[in-house]
């Protein structure tokens, strides 16, 4: 089943002239070097909007309106955090709700995103072509235009504020993700897969003895992309929940621009508390990004 | 006898390619599920509310064609498509070769690997309100960071979002710095290559050049893909931020398909054009996707076939 391809890499060509150890560690350090002028420019630029955001949570209410804005306050104001999050809207409610309907459907996106993608990698139906190309057609459809649609079937069902119409879709798959696990379910070595089939294995030894192990960064992938889309969800959020108990952080965030207009330190408090989870979840979850997921048992590849 | 073992063996071959598509069916049926329950309903909804007058409030009437009739003569409907082409054009190609170069830099064994990560991912995560009234500020045309940085050599910055020129060209950049998602699938992409093929091209003397174009390049090649298909889908969607910038201004310069979409429906309450203009859209997307698949055969590199 293994097809060389005109892309299979082609190596051989004549050696280059060797370069001597003191030379090539030489080249190393220049590159090294050169890696890290890269990164520490890159992140001055994607640091930015983060310091932005510290500095006007720290502001005076009076500076927080002055125009042009300064990006440094004049003096601190850290009860803006405590303000902004125990103020007249109730945080720590909206948190434990947000987390509730996090948890669930990252769970639900999960379960439902790597079965769908194993087969559409995979295996081989008469349907298979059509139904993944469905599959993608879904995400071509703007979402806007299904929104009344969906709302009208939710509602028939008495299921407007509950959270239910965020959280039972999301255990069916989602187009995204299962596109993104295929990609990489493609690139396992067949050789793995067809040695497994002869030592008897079944399909779902195959996809949990090998295909899941080895897409680890994947499966981090998409984890972390359900845990932010769900996290920051708001559209869906505002159409279906109705009681304030029930809310969730983007739903406050949302709320407070309403209430306060003008108080963007407060509102910067509290975005940068309900992003905290986030980053602490994607500097665990790079940890997967780490070179070494090595494939032994197929030698001369 | 032969011929019986043929015929049994045809049959077995048979039997198993069935039992393969049981397999498959069973293992689909989460999404196909839910694509009967939740989309599939709605999809076939919206296509009959294309063909109705709908302002929300009083139930539909049927129009006929009279919403495709009046999308063709409608030259701001092709405006926005040249504007959707420019825009998703700029942001796939900039976005797609600038986060790979970072996502290559991030995989390099350095010390601080993680916090430079992070520090990537972070625009990703920052709302986006907070997002455009940052970028409101770095591009005003007479405060603006850019703008002073340019003035420091001597260069007199373009207005930015105030010019039809400039407008555009900025949007593109703040699509490509908050492209956190696409590192993130690119360095999870970077793991999946086995070593031996680089230990094996630094035996036969390969620069680190070729070992680029002949290793990674291939070996990514599905999730390079993946992500231009899905940048392209989403970019011909994308509207939220143009919206809170620039509101499709100055002059409609900026007023792409999925904003019109967005204006008509919630804006004039004609849903029946928004549903219209939203297969319009679906079939500008559909035909890209299919060009882009078959342009793959070329240079998508499976294991699989």
């Amino acid at each position: 089943m293994l097809v060389e391809t005109k892309a299979a890499p082609d190596l051989r060509r004549p050696g280059r002239a060797t370069m001597t150890s003191g030379q090539a560690e030489r080249v190393r350090r220049a590159q090294r070097a050169g890696a890290y002028v890269l990164l520490i420019a890159a992140t001055g630029v994607f640091l930015l909007p983060f310091l932005w955001m510290v500095t006007t949570s720290l502001k005076s209410d009076a500076e927080n309106l002055a125009f042009p804005p300064e990006f440094l306050p004049s003096s601190f104001h850290f009860e803006n955090y405590a303000r902004g999050w125990s103020g007249s809207l109730p945080f720590t409610r909206f948190l434990v709700n947000t987390i509730v309907i996090t948890a669930l459907s990252m769970a639900g996106n999960l379960i439902s995103c790597v079965l769908p993608a194993y087969a559409f990698a995979r295996m081989r139906a008469r349907l298979g072509a059509f139904l993944f190309a469905l599959m993608l057609g879904t995400m071509m459809i703007p979402r806007e235009i299904t929104l009344v649609p969906k709302y009208i079937l939710f509602a028939k069902l008495g299921w407007v504020d509950t959270y239910l119409p965020l959280i039972v879709p999301e255990f069916f798959g989602v187009a995204l993700y299962i596109f993104l696990l295929r990609q990489f379910f493609t690139t396992i070595p067949q050789e793995l897969i067809d040695a497994a089939r002869i030592d008897g294995a079944s399909e779902w030894r195959i996809l949990w003895k090998i295909m899941l192990p080895l897409s680890k960064p994947a499966l981090a992938a998409i984890m972390l992309f359900s845990f932010v889309g769900n996290w920051n969800q708001y559209l869906e959020s505002v159409i279906y929940l109705r009681t304030t108990e029930k809310f969730t952080i983007p739903l406050g965030l949302g709320m407070f621009s309403g209430q306060y207009a003008t108080q963007y330190n407060q509102m910067m408090a509290v975005s940068i508390v309900a992003m905290m989870p986030i980053v602490v979840l994607f500097f665990i979850a790079q940890k997967t990004f780490i070179r070494g997921v090595t494939l032994t048992g197929i030698a001369g590849r | 006898m032969s011929g019986v073992a043929a015929v049994l063996s045809r049959r077995g071959q048979h039997t198993l390619a069935r039992r393969e598509a049981r397999r498959f069916h069973l293992f689909v049926s989460p999404w196909v599920i839910g694509f009967v329950l939740f989309t599939g309903g709605p999809i076939l909804a919206s296509i009959a509310i294309s063909f109705t007058h709908w302002n929300l409030l009083r139930s539909p009437t049927w129009a006929g064609l009279a919403n495709y009739q009046k999308m063709v003569n409608d030259p701001e409907f092709w405006d926005s498509i040249g504007n959707t082409f420019y825009f998703g054009l700029g942001a796939v190609s900039l976005g797609v070769v600038f986060t790979f170069a970072l996502a290559l830099l991030l995989n390099q064994p350095l010390r601080f690997q993680g916090l430079f990560r992070t520090v990537m991912y972070l625009p990703s995560v920052v709302s986006g309100v907070a997002t455009a009234l940052l970028w409101l500020n770095i591009l005003h045309p007479d405060f603006g960071l850019i703008n002073k940085l340019l003035a420091l050599v001597g260069v007199s910055g373009p207005p930015w979002l105030g010019s039809t020129e400039w407008a555009m060209p900025a949007l593109i950049l703040m699509s490509v710095w908050g492209a956190g998602n696409t590192i993130v699938i690119y360095l999870a992409g970077l793991q999946g290559i086995p070593k031996t093929l680089y230990e094996a091209a630094e035996i036969d003397g390969a620069s680190w050049w070729r070992r680029f174009w002949s290793v990674t390049v291939p070996m990514m090649s599905p999730v390079i893909f993946f992500n231009v298909v899905t940048g392209f889908i989403a970019s011909i969607q994308a509207y939220t931020l143009i919206l809170i910038m620039t509101e499709g201004g100055p002059a409609n310069s900026t007023m792409v398909l999925g904003l019109y979409i967005y204006r008509q429906a919630f804006v004039f309450f004609d849903m029946g054009y928004a549903a219209a203009l939203s297969w319009a859209m679906f079939l500008i997307v559909i035909v890209v996707t299919l060009i882009q698949f078959g342009l793959a055969r070329r240079w998508v590199h499976y294991e699989f076939h």
